[in-house]
């Protein structure tokens, strides 16, 4: 009795507890998205619009619950035995990302609520789709062991396969979620390949004790760790749409539906890079000499072909707004990655510009998808020449999208734009890589002129005679969207400092 | 000169670079009740005339409030901070080298309202026109009036979009390839320079250009000056613009509308050797000293080139345009700015900022009269102006001829007129260059330069001759309308600024003189 009592105590309990309110945002995600698909099931015709708002309403509660989160210091599912080894963390990065990804589903649902129904898109399955991919992507930057790492991006990703081919009965969509699916199952593939290899040097999933046990790594198994360790990445670098990963981007955009296109260039950049963050600075670092030239080439490469990519769209092709944008994403991913590179240099605090970057980016891409979403209404063809005149038809949406062109060209008025910029010049200044700030400069400069353009066809004369078609009136939820953004980016341009103190600082806990 | 309290001055500086902000957005919203005038149109154009009146009166309040005893002070100092995490602030201030520039553009902005009351060129809606020309009011003014090294990046770009749409939008023939071609190219120097100014406050940890002028390039080693030089020194010179970044400016001259030009040449330019003189001299004075010579060597081949190109445009049968011939002098004129600036001597320095100052009083007169001739002919062609004997403006429009001969003369340097005291003593200052500096070359930079005045003399005599004499009685039969009341109005003031300086330099020099020699002198003295 006595010694069984004993053994007791000397045996940590091998329950984990659990801390309810750090998981809340990635929970009430999942919950709400499960109810969702159930309630389809129960729910009338007529009564299918209230699934959307019940799942705008979850992102809303979901959003919320990141408000007492916000000092960043809680975590939970430790090891019992090392209770410094947990695989989920909510420090100020993991709040900043969660904050990124839900504020941004919210949008949009926002969005989709008149997509949905206007193009008759199943409800029940589109809501619970998008539900559980943002769960999963906000799983994501918590999760702190490769295994959770992996579930959470495949999580994040497979519905949104799905959503991609959303659109019954169009062959561009389903063509474009096969792409999708093929090239991203491919790249995950390689990447649980790459992990395998890591834990069979380190044996361990737990980040920080993979980061630990990397440090020394016998000399026979340190091919076996570099290999590992490159192929982790690939996959990561497939999710942000980085050169050579990028070919997915265009069509898969052009064939989703509006909303989710804006989705996926926020949203799901988002699970890349800070699966990306992750791997490369929590757990890599012993091996920043590998990933550090190849995120720095991968960022020189991305962002120049996905800029010449975009000025080569011309205005009356069917299509080229949503091309551009997406090649113009893909452009500013490769920004995105050049904080990352220059955490191999320096220190890993240099992923703040990264975040930093990212919350602005998505605030004005989402807003100009949501103008787009509001074009597409009248001008299905979603060509650039479609927007000619807009400020004659509609002043606020031409206006706000001018706005948001600007900001991702990085010139005033867009403050915003150009101070996100700076601090992702100047990390890279930082840690010594020039060559990567002077080709970043130039490609500030191609990328000037592909935003440019369509701003300046926003205030031309329409064509034809003005009033000639009649003007439809906004559906609430789409002005509402705008409105949301174009107020994010104008506040954030008079007080940048609220989103760029985050690239200042540590958000790690660990 | 006159008593005003500090914190006066410190609402004065901030309300000039605030004002034309709000200002540009009033100007989008309807006008209020009372105030709608005749028209739509009339009332925004009113607006802006009204708006840059109260700014240059802000603008001349400045000037007299400000203590005259103690140029190189910053005076009017406002230091706020904005964005903790970039460490910048809103550090505003105004010294004897700041102030004319301030004054000035002010002052042309004014003016250029006022013309375009009267004159509003062929364009889409004025309400945009007021808006964006009051967005580029607030952008130059700040560029003088900021001392933070983000801060002033930030003003540097704020002028690009509404320049761009200003010439894309107002502007006459081929003015897209003009508009892309200028805001393309001035984009790629300036994010050049972002990344000098930033490898500056990354090295030295701070963005505040009084801490670093102070510091006088102590923190910084040398290679990262040279680095820094090189970046900021290329986004400047293409702004300025220097021979051979200054490819964009004759397009976008010829192409923007007159208040365009006016603008470009008489304000945008001066952003440009402004750095050299705030930024480069005081922060980075090792690297500088290493660049001089080269800087120097441009800048008179910039002279050289400027003068030859307008000599080629102003002979008969090159169908020179008469804009185009005024922005090649600019790249002459500003290649003596340059020079002085290259010296590095309080002297070669002090006519840099005498001659920018100059330049833009006398080519924004030049490039007013110029528009307005082209408004009156329908073209600037100097051949198809001049015919066979000459446009005879003398006598078809007397008042408009003398007024055109005076800029002409002005701007080829005549002594007891504005253009003579800042370029004689650019090329003093590069007569006794800098300890240092090699002797020999900027002896030969001045030979250089010297001849660069006489082919200045040359190229605008030979204008002087097609356009202002002539047979009135040969060539086409057609009345040429004389000076307008409201050109006179706008023209005047430049006209007896010019002639002030001319006569009274020591009004300018006084000013700069002391800030400079602080400057140089690593902010000590």
């Amino acid at each position: 009795m006595t010694a069984l009592t004993v053994l007791a105590a000397d045996t940590p309990s091998l329950v984990q507890s659990v801390d309810w309110l750090a998981i809340a945002p990635v929970v009430i995600t999942a919950v709400v998205g499960l109810a969702v698909l159930v309630a389809d099931l129960f729910v009338a015709e007529r009564h299918k619009p209230a699934l959307g708002w019940i799942s705008v309403a979850g992102l809303a509660a979901a959003t919320a619950t990141l408000l007492p989160l916000r000092a960043g210091d809680r975590s939970t599912f430790c090891l019992t035995a090392d209770p410094e080894a947990c695989s989920y963390v909510a420090d100020g990065f993991t709040v900043v990302v969660q904050f990124l990804v839900l504020a941004g589903a919210l949008l949009t649902a926002l969005l989709s609520v008149t997509a949905v129904r206007d193009t008759r898109m199943p409800a029940g399955e589109y809501w619970f789709l998008l539900l559980s991919s943002a769960a999963g992507a906000a799983l994501l930057p918590a999760s702190r062991d490769l295994a959770t790492l992996i579930v959470a991006l495949e999580v994040a990703s497979l519905p949104a396969f799905a959503l991609v081919g959303m659109r019954r009965g169009d062959r561009l969509s389903s063509e474009a979620a096969l792409k999708f699916f093929l090239s991203s199952v491919t790249a995950t593939a390689v990447s649980l390949m790459g992990v395998s290899f890591v834990y069979a040097v380190t044996g361990s999933l737990h980040l920080t004790q993979v980061a630990d046990r990397l440090e020394d790594v016998p000399g026979q198994l340190d091919t076996l760790a570099m290999a590992g360790v490159a192929l982790t990445l690939v996959g990561f670098a497939f999710k942000t749409a980085a050169v050579p990963f990028h070919f997915w981007v265009p069509d898969t955009y052009v064939g989703a539906p509006l909303p989710i296109a804006g989705y996926l260039s926020v949203i799901g950049k988002a699970v890349g890079f800070t699966g990306l963050i992750l791997v490369t600075v929590i757990a890599f670092p012993a091996y920043s000499q590998v990933w550090g030239p190849a995120v720095a080439v991968l960022a020189a490469l991305t962002m120049t072909l996905g800029n010449a990519a975009a000025v080569r769209q011309s205005a009356d092709r069917p299509n080229s707004a949503v091309r551009l944008l997406a090649w113009s994403s893909v452009g500013q991913a490769g920004y995105l990655l050049v904080p990352i590179a220059a955490a191999a240099y320096t220190e890993r605090d240099q992923i703040g510009s990264t975040l930093a970057y990212a919350l602005m980016y998505a605030a004005v891409n989402l807003g100009a998808f949501a103008v787009a979403a509001l074009v597409a209404r009248t001008k299905p063809l979603h060509r650039i020449g479609d927007y000619r005149g807009l400020y004659a038809e509609r002043p606020l949406a031409a206006l706000s999208l001018a706005f948001f062109l600007l900001c991702l060209a990085g010139l005033p008025p867009g403050i915003i734009g150009l101070f996100a910029k700076v601090t992702v010049f100047q990390s890279a200044v930082d840690a010594g890589l020039g060559w990567l700030a002077v080709l970043m400069a130039i490609n500030v400069v191609i990328a000037l002129y592909y935003y440019l353009r369509w701003t300046a066809l926003l205030f031309r004369a329409p064509e034809g005679a003005p009033g000639a078609q009649a003007r439809t009136k906004a559906p609430w939820p789409v002005a509402a969207a705008i409105v949301a953004t174009a107020i994010t980016a104008v506040v954030l341009s008079g007080a940048p400092q609220l989103v760029l103190r985050v690239a200042s600082g540590s958000l790690f806990t660990q | 000169m006159i008593d005003i309290s500090p914190s006066v001055m410190q609402f004065l500086l901030a309300f000039l670079v605030a004002a034309p902000l709000l200002g540009a957005v009033a100007a989008l919203l309807p006008a209020p009740p009372g105030l709608k005038g005749r028209s739509p149109e009339q009332a925004v154009l009113r607006h802006g005339v009204t708006v840059t009146g109260v700014i240059l009166a802000a603008a001349i309040a400045l000037a007299l409030g400000f203590d005259h005893d103690a140029p190189a002070r910053f005076q009017a100092t406002t230091d706020i901070s904005w964005i903790p995490a970039l460490d910048v602030r809103i550090h505003l201030g105004v010294d004897g080298i700041s102030l004319p520039l301030l004054v000035m553009t002010a002052l042309l902005f004014f003016l250029c309202a006022l013309y375009s009351y009267f004159k509003l060129p062929a364009g889409p809606s004025p309400k945009a026109f007021v808006a964006l020309l009051l967005v580029l009011e607030s952008g130059t003014l700040a560029t003088f009036a900021v001392l933070d090294l983000l801060l002033f990046f930030l003003a540097f770009e704020m002028v690009l979009i509404p320049m761009y749409f200003l010439i894309a939008r107002w502007g006459g023939a081929q003015r897209q390839a003009a508009a892309w071609k200028f805001i393309l190219y001035t984009l790629l120097g300036s994010v050049v320079m972002l990344l000098g100014l930033l490898l500056i406050g990354v090295t030295a940890d701070t963005f505040d250009m009084v801490a670093l002028a102070t510091d006088n390039g102590r923190e910084l080693s040398r290679t990262t000056q040279l680095l820094a030089v090189l970046a900021i020194g290329l986004g400047l010179a293409v702004k300025t613009p220097m021979w051979p970044l200054h490819t964009w400016l004759p397009d976008a001259h010829t192409a923007a509308p007159t208040v365009g030009s006016v603008l470009l040449a008489g304000v945008l330019l001066k952003m440009g050797t402004y750095g050299f003189v705030r930024i480069l001299l005081p922060v980075t004075p090792d690297g500088m000293a290493a660049f001089a010579p080269y800087l120097g060597a441009f800048a008179v081949v910039g002279i050289v080139y400027g003068s030859l190109a307008c000599l080629a445009l102003a002979r008969k049968g090159n169908k020179g345009d008469l804009k185009r011939l005024i922005a090649y002098s600019s790249v002459g004129h500003m290649g003596f700015v340059l020079l002085g600036i290259a010296s590095m001597t309080p002297t070669g320095v002090n006519g840099a900022l005498f001659a920018n100052i100059a330049h833009g009083l006398i080519t924004g007169l030049l490039f007013f009269l110029v528009g307005a001739l082209k408004d009156r002919y329908g073209t600037a062609d100097l051949d198809t102006l001049a015919g066979a004997t000459g446009a005879a403006l003398y006598g078809r429009a007397p008042r408009f001829g003398a007024l055109l001969a005076f800029a002409a003369v002005a701007s080829l340097g005549l002594p007891g007129l504005a253009g003579f005291w800042g370029e004689m003593l650019a090329l003093f200052g590069a007569f006794d260059p800098a300890e240092g500096l090699s002797r020999p070359a900027f002896l030969t930079y001045t030979a250089v330069g010297a001849l660069g005045t006489l082919l200045t003399a040359a190229y605008l005599l030979v204008v002087v001759r097609r356009v202002c004499m002539g047979d009135p009685k040969a060539g086409p039969e057609l009345t040429v309308a004389d000076v307008h009341r409201y050109e006179f109005a706008a023209w005047t003031p430049l006209v007896a600024l010019t002639v002030l300086a001319g006569l009274w330099p020591a009004l300018l020099l006084g000013l700069t003189d002391p800030a400079v020699q602080q400057l140089l002198a690593g902010g000590t003295s």
